[in-house]
């Protein structure tokens, strides 16, 4: 299976769930922004939830496919189209030899990801095909996808993996998938965050504004981290930091008082004060909104975090089972 | 929470849900440092389940976990991976650290490949050569990999090469360059934004995904520089050429 890329959209990158095991040499993990959609993706399309999907960015690219292909799209509601057809998200759809994918671009949420049956099969560096653009390191030299690049999957028949459902023919494709609980664009919903190890350094009134002001996601904001505008903080005293390690989620306050939440892309070490941790439930929430839009926090306590993080685990690992159930009967 | 045992007490720090933070200090120390890094090793060793990765800083080691892995019994998952490392290190493993290897990292001082070196002569009240000799005289240990793939902070600058940051960072460091930050130097493994003072070049390769091993040097290495002149330079670029 071939595809080739007609227009790249405005961010299109190659992603698996991430690079691990090169932290201590600086490495980042890269992946998805929104995990969620992600594996949703994979799981709609038979594979497994670390297939190498497209993660699509506000527009996405035009596609052709010159073999047959079954797809998913989740995530952001991009207006895509076979075609000139429009189709749906959050479900498989077959595609035939010589049809044009045109994903169109998205209105509500960011973030998009196109999972093909088999998963795509590129270059994997240091173990993975996550595309780490800030670090150029990835499938397609750590590049985003550009036009005329040529794309392949893995043959779901003959994959050393476990064939993919789908290769046997059945055809679950009459019902989709309801991304209530698992998409949610709405950028009013505030953002849960866990106290970090610098929040105390804060002065009074920028501890109150951390959790009472509303800040925007400014314009130079990336895959790495997105920055907030919003009031000024600052600490009581002055702070200097050695280099220390930073996470997913992380909110950083650089001396100039803007706050930046480290995203997928985040360097493994960094020597800004951390002032908070947003919690991993809303991450894909977060991941999944726009330049401009705005982000409240409230508190949360860590045990608490960890309690409804490992809920959802459960709840989206039951949801991947019955879906692998029911493309397999 | 902490764990005191003598030369290893930590403290504990989570950072969310899928990471924890051992805390050993919060200056850049060369004994401290090698305290992260043998704790990183024993870790490594013991081979807890569910740990995703380990990132060693200089004075902290996060552990990503999978939460998933230590959800049963009572208290939350990082409690339980707290409990885990505290009993790794409550029967202290003996560590004993790979004998350090030394790098020699040839650089060609100044010019196009040291735009700054004249600032920081300036800054620090010393000539350009002088700059150079004093660079070259010191023994520096990586102390650790971060900001960017393969990217060494050494530990060791000569306190008279102290120079701040640039006020405005560069948004291309090109790749190799050999540059001070404050109290540290060190070498930028690909072509980066950046806002160190930039003293020079190296041809070497200090990342390569695809050669083994991916990072020329890791921590606990030596490092001393060596002065190159443009001959110098154009040949082993020549011959480093991929």
């Amino acid at each position: 299976m071939s595809v080739t890329v007609l227009k790249p959209g405005l961010l299109t990158t190659v992603q698996d769930r991430g690079r691990r095991g090169y932290a201590a040499l600086g490495v980042g993990a890269a992946g998805p922004m929104d995990d969620v959609a992600f594996r949703l993706a994979n799981a709609l399309v038979g594979n497994g939830d670390d297939a190498a999907a497209l993660e699509l960015t506000l527009v996405g690219p035009r596609l052709r496919f010159d073999t047959a292909a079954t797809i998913a799209l989740t995530g952001a509601g991009f207006a895509a189209q076979i075609d000139g057809r429009s189709i749906g998200g959050w479900r498989a759809i077959e595609i035939s030899a010589g049809a044009v994918l045109d994903c169109g671009s998205t209105r509500r949420g960011a973030r998009g990801y196109l999972a093909v049956a088999g998963g795509f099969a590129v270059e994997r560096v240091l173990g993975s095909a996550a595309t780490d653009v800030n670090a150029r390191l990835g499938p397609f030299g750590g590049r985003a996808l550009c036009a005329g690049d040529l794309l392949s999957a893995r043959d779901a028949t003959t994959s050393n993996g476990p064939p993919s459902p789908l290769s046997r023919g059945e055809r679950g494709f009459t019902w989709s998938l309801d991304p209530r609980p698992w998409f949610d664009p709405d950028p009013h919903r505030p953002v849960r965050l866990i106290r970090g190890s610098h929040f105390d350094a804060l002065d009074r009134a920028s501890r109150e504004a951390l959790f009472a002001a509303q800040f925007r996601i400014a314009a130079a904001s990336n895959r790495v981290g997105f920055r907030l505008d919003g009031p000024r903080l600052a600490f009581a005293e002055p702070l200097e930091l050695v280099s220390e390690p930073v996470g997913f989620g992380t909110v950083q306050l650089p001396a100039g008082g803007q706050p930046i939440a480290l995203l997928a892309e985040h360097p493994t070490t960094g020597g800004y004060p951390r002032i908070g941790q947003i919690a991993a439930i809303d991450l894909p929430r977060l991941a999944q909104r726009r330049p401009g839009d705005p982000v409240r926090f409230v508190e949360i306590d860590l045990d608490d975090a960890q309690t409804r993080y490992l809920a959802r685990e459960r709840e989206l690992a039951r949801l991947l089972d019955a879906i692998a159930m029911r493309l397999a009967t | 929470m902490q764990v005191a045992d003598g030369e290893r007490a930590f403290a504990f720090e989570p950072l969310g849900e899928t990471v924890l933070l051992l805390r050993f200090g919060d200056r850049v120390d060369a004994k401290l440092n090698a305290r992260v890094h043998a704790a990183a090793a024993i870790l490594h060793a013991a081979g807890l389940p569910g740990i995703v990765d380990l990132v060693p800083a200089f004075a902290t080691l996060a552990l990503i976990y999978a939460p998933a892995v230590w959800s049963d019994g009572d208290g939350a998952p990082w409690q339980h991976v707290a409990a885990a490392v505290r009993t790794v290190f409550a029967t202290p493993p003996r560590h004993d650290a790979a004998p350090a290897a030394t790098i020699e990292i040839p650089v060609r001082y100044g010019g196009e490949d040291g735009p700054d070196i004249e600032a920081v002569a300036s800054h620090c009240g010393l000539t350009r050569d002088e700059v150079i000799t004093r660079h070259t005289a010191a023994d520096y240990r990586v102390a650790m990999l971060g900001f960017a793939p393969g990217f060494p902070y050494l530990l060791g600058l000569d306190r008279m090469l102290h120079t701040p940051r640039r006020a405005n960072p560069r948004t291309r460091v090109p790749r190799g360059s050999v540059a001070i930050g404050g109290a540290q130097t060190g070498i930028y493994p690909s072509e980066l934004p950046g806002g160190w003072q930039l003293l020079g070049r190296t041809p070497l390769l200090l990342f390569d995904p695809q050669r083994d091993p991916v990072c020329l040097l890791v921590p606990g290495d030596h490092v001393r520089f060596r002065a190159v002149d443009a001959a110098e330079f154009a040949a082993l670029m020549q011959r480093l050429a991929p």
